[in-house]
């Protein structure tokens, strides 16, 4: 089904919405951006057409044929198994989807599978030493960050996104640093103090 | 408190035998009060745990649901030619399609079809469409054509009952008949006050948009039908689904072992419950529909808006002399509850002779609502919570004093007047303001500058909460000394799974890291009701603890024959049989042949009756600071205390993260969450998804929050002495934070949401004046 793409010859990047005016249009333009300030190769594709697509999740690398328009968030729950990485809201507008692309925190339901090749996606599931928890999801269960879980996963990516930017951040630091995520079983305080336990432990790891 | 005028359970609840003989109450408790972790942290912070909609199967589908886009309207036609012919789609139902064509229960009285062609709110499912994925599934659900017939719409409580307004049912736009309540005779209750006032106020519509969306993975072997539901009771939604499907209930498993929030959304089955099983049916694949975060504003509940107006009598000395009520709401286009509750905290919260109640319930096109947190209780507190405080300023006496004055110990507001089993509500005002620092904020000389602090109290209880029958839990304890507990009820994120692993282990001396829990799946567990209504603690644990006490009696018989010793000389302590009177004798459970040779131990437990003529309800008082901004109206909420009486404190740990959300959502309610329907124009909800919507984020709440659990267990009340918490944390909330708002400014909220506009407004027009 997968016919070799055209080259064509643009220069900008793809935005979401430019991808969904363009699939309106009924051709989709295909960026695959690795790094921002590169001009990426942009090909053109039907809009139920199937592309190919590398991404590397948690340090492993992941073959597949995805459409252009499914995000991340689909792609890592409902074609590679990682549900631990949730669907709240699907717009950008609950965090519970938060990843870690190269490092810092970023929406999955907000970033195109396409947009995240060439990165390093970091999950939940990728925070685990073999089976044993991560420092953050650690901090978590101790402070009890959390009641429904749900949108734990995003906090606790959130707060390791922080944690690896600053390693010691004062409390109005970590509350700005959270206030991506939304968290309906109001556990806030509670998460609050799990993230400067986390930083506690990061250094005391650090420090061995 | 009448179920049905909430939510509306199918089928009867089944009656569980009633223990032979009542536990006596603990007299001390080695790991039920402690701080334990969750017993499933691990899987909730890993991403390991499951959630119904995490579940992915082999050759499953996506579901989407169509839904009308008017507040009202009749289906006219739906062509579903085009959407049939788009790649990816394999099952499209209407209200043409013969299976689909079902009675959908919306309360005892009233039926509608599953998709009927009157759709009575924005959001009524019209058809549903399975495609290979949610892109495809919904690519399809766009291109079917329907034709509506627009019909007038009333979108506003206050004119549903106004001459000339479209009748959403055949009847009108009457829920039934007034609701009226009275005791004793508010005139002369009122002409023996010093000081008579009265309010209106108001609270706005909350949405209770849990992380989860609502929805469920629905799968078919032959007839056996299997439902993974984001769900509270596992039980109802297979009561309802075998019942709309006409199944027998063995062919219905419904399974939920994790679940991302509820606050009484999720109380039941849904109409998409039914969808994403016809639909399964129909393309023979699995199915998973969960709806959008669009379409939970819409069609999955709310708390309904309050227009209340009250009248209170008071003498010089803080006596109340007389409280008269009323209340205009609304449950939606559908009987939902939509005054349940209100006037409660007016009927008993207070020690007053004579109270009189009104309550009017309309139809509008909107989306019917759920029972959510403490149905009618913050809508009511924020009126009466309010007006102690007014009534208070108006007497010259602190605001808690006045409230210290009027604690009753009888429960007023139940016919006959029976006697609370406890009540906390003097210790957590006393001890609550204690601790808050209440006397010296109060006395602090007021601010002068733009930015002004006010200190706020208010309190509540909760007329549910003390749990009751049925329950049935079975404890099983292995031949090396862990057990396994088994129970029907669902763990909304509360900790019920922890808490009741504590109670096993507080009785078998197994640590609670060797418990493993089985719950809520129909398949593999007894029956339980729906976690709801602060009661699933009150109700389960006793049974918990019946279980693991009949699981004691039959080791500790093993152990005193291999022994030679008296049962009454030997407990159970760490895995091991041990004597009271021999410190030496340790008898690991693993080295005990009987127990080697019977393999496991079963015991099973049930929930006995309440006491007769006596009333259950857990307690609260809350105290925040507030700091506001005059010039803006913007306010900060600086610190948050609650003061519980719940009855015995099962888990130090998860007894505070109940309270700290119980508060930050009664922020939003005070602060942040209406919804907004376009009353005017077009009837539709226009601040449907989190952007619009605004529920607290982390810079919303303080950042320390004090919980002041009054630890007093209530033997009366069950065998565990606990009563319930989720809800009675979310009651004083709002007016706590209004009261304080005044106490800073002199200006009175007496609408939700606390809008600076408008506060900005008032703040100007009193300096004005000033």
């Amino acid at each position: 089904m997968v016919t070799k793409p055209k080259l064509k010859k643009h220069t900008l990047g793809v935005t979401r919405r430019g991808l969904i005016t363009s699939v309106g249009a009924g051709v989709v333009s295909v960026a695959t951006m690795r790094r921002a300030t590169a001009v990426p190769p942009v090909e053109d594709v039907e809009p139920d057409e199937m592309v190919k697509l590398t991404l590397r999740i948690n340090g492993r690398t992941h073959r597949l044929l995805v459409e252009p328009r499914w995000s991340l968030l689909f792609v890592l729950r409902e074609r590679l198994g990682l549900t631990g990485t949730k669907l709240g809201c699907d717009r950008g507008e609950c965090g519970a989807c938060t990843v870690l692309i190269d490092g810092r925190p970023r929406y999955a339901c907000m970033t195109l599978a396409l947009e995240a090749e060439g990165t390093e996606i970091t999950t939940i599931e990728g925070l685990l030493h073999g089976e044993e928890l991560g420092e953050t999801q650690k901090a978590f269960v101790e402070h009890d960050g959390f009641q429904c879980g749900y949108c734990t996963s995003g906090q606790i990516m959130a707060a390791e996104g922080l944690l690896r930017a600053n390693s010691h951040p004062s409390r109005e630091e970590v509350r700005l640093g959270m206030s991506g995520n939304l968290c309906r079983c109001g556990a806030y305080a509670h998460i609050v103090r799990a993230v400067e336990k986390a930083a506690e432990f990061k250094g005391s790891r650090g420090a061995r | 408190m009448n179920r049905d005028s909430l939510y509306y359970i199918t089928g009867a609840l089944p009656e569980t035998p009633v223990p032979a003989q009542p536990s006596e109450p603990w007299a001390h408790t080695s790991v039920v009060g402690q701080a334990h972790p969750r017993i499933d942290g691990y899987e909730r912070v890993s991403g390991a745990a499951v959630y119904p909609s995490d579940l992915v199967l082999p050759d499953m589908l996506f579901g989407a649901i169509l839904r009308c886009p008017h507040p009202h309207a009749r289906v006219v036609r739906v062509d579903t030619s085009a959407a049939d012919a788009m790649p990816g789609v394999q099952a499209i139902i209407t209200a043409g399609t013969p299976a689909a064509d079902l009675r959908w229960p919306y309360s005892r009285n009233l039926a509608t079809k599953l998709f009927d062609l009157h759709c009575r709110f924005e959001g009524e499912a019209v058809a549903a469409v399975a495609g290979e994925t949610p892109y495809q599934a919904w690519d399809a659900a766009r291109a079917i054509a329907v034709q509506y017939e627009v019909l007038p719409f009333v979108a506003d409580e206050a004119r549903a009952l106004v001459g000339g307004a479209p009748a959403i049912h055949d009847g009108g736009n009457r829920v039934g008949e007034v609701e009226r309540y009275a005791r004793g005779d508010v005139a002369r209750g009122f002409a023996a006050a010093d000081v008579v006032l009265e309010t209106n106020y108001r609270t706005e519509t909350e949405f209770h948009t849990p992380m989860e969306p609502h929805g469920c993975v629905a799968k078919w072997d032959g007839d056996r039908l299997t439902i993974w539901e984001s769900t509270q009771g596992v039980f109802p939604v297979q009561q309802r689904v075998a019942s709309v499907l006409g199944l027998p209930l063995a062919n219905v498993r419904v399974i939920g072992h994790y679940m991302g929030g509820g606050f009484g959304s999720k109380l039941q089955a849904d109409k998409y419950t039914i969808i994403a099983a016809l639909l399964a049916r129909k393309a023979a694949r699995p199915v998973k529909l969960f709806l959008t975060r669009e379409e939970t504003f819409l069609a999955v509940g709310n708390r309904p808006p309050a227009t209340m107006r009250l009248k209170a009598g008071v003498k010089k000395d803080g006596t109340l002399t007389a409280l008269e009520f009323s209340c205009l709401g609304t449950g939606g286009a559908y009987p939902a509850g939509g005054t349940s509750l209100v006037d409660w905290l007016v009927r008993d919260l207070y020690t007053c002779p004579n109270v009189k109640s009104e309550m009017t319930d309309v139809y509008i096109n909107a989306g019917p609502a759920r029972a959510m947190r403490a149905p009618g209780h913050p809508q009511g507190a924020w009126a009466l919570e309010q007006m102690m405080d007014a009534l208070a300023d108006k007497i010259g006496m602190d605001p808690v004093a006045l409230r210290l004055k009027n604690i009753p110990s009888t429960s007023q507001g139940h016919d006959g007047n029976p006697p609370y089993t406890t009540t906390g509500l003097r210790t957590c005002l006393e001890q609550g303001a204690r601790v808050f620092g209440w006397d010296e904020a109060r006395r602090r000389p007021h601010d002068k500058g733009r930015i002004r602090r006010g200190v706020g109290a208010a309190a509540g209880l909760w007329i549910g909460g003390s749990g009751g029958p049925p329950a049935t839990v079975l404890v099983k304890l292995f031949s090396d000394g862990s057990a396994n507990l088994n129970l029907g009820a669902s763990d909304l994120g509360t900790g019920t799974k922890t808490v009741m692993a504590m109670v096993v282990a507080e009785e078998l001396g197994v640590p609670v890291e060797r418990i493993q829990v089985e719950h809520a799946d129909t398949g593999t567990t007894q029956y339980a009701t729906a976690s709801g209504g602060s009661k699933t603690v009150p109700t389960e644990s006793p049974a918990v603890r019946e279980a693991a006490l009949a699981v004691k009696k039959q080791i500790l018989d093993i152990a005193a024959e291999e022994l030679k010793l008296a049962v009454a000389d030997l407990t159970l302590k760490d895995g091991a049989v041990v004597s009271r009177n021999d410190p030496a004798l340790h008898k690991p459970f693993a080295e005990l042949a009987g127990l080697r040779r019977r393999g496991e131990l079963v015991g099973i437990g049930n929930r006995g009756p309440n006491p007769e003529g006596k009333t259950i309800c857990p307690f609260a008082a809350q105290f925040c600071e507030v700091e506001v901004d005059t010039s803006t109206g913007e306010v900060r909420v600086l610190r948050f205390l609650s003061a519980n009486d719940s009855g015995r404190v099962m888990n130090r740990l998860t007894y505070e993260s109940q309270a700290i959300g119980g508060i930050t959502m009664g922020l939003g309610f005070a602060l942040s969450e209406a919804r907004v329907l376009d009353r005017g124009q077009t009837g539709k909800l226009v601040n449907g998804n989190w952007h619009d919507y605004k529920i607290p984020t982390v810079l919303d709440v303080p950042a320390e929050i004090d919980v002041v659990p009054i630890d007093r267990p209530d033997p009366e009340a069950n065998s565990t002495g606990a009563k319930g918490l989720g809800e009675p944390v979310t009651i004083p909330t709002a007016p706590a934070v209004a009261n304080a708002v005044y106490h800073a400014t002199g200006v009175r909220p007496t609408g939700t949401v606390i809008n600076p506009v408008q506060l900005a407004a008032r703040l100007h027009a009193l300096r004005k004046e000033g």
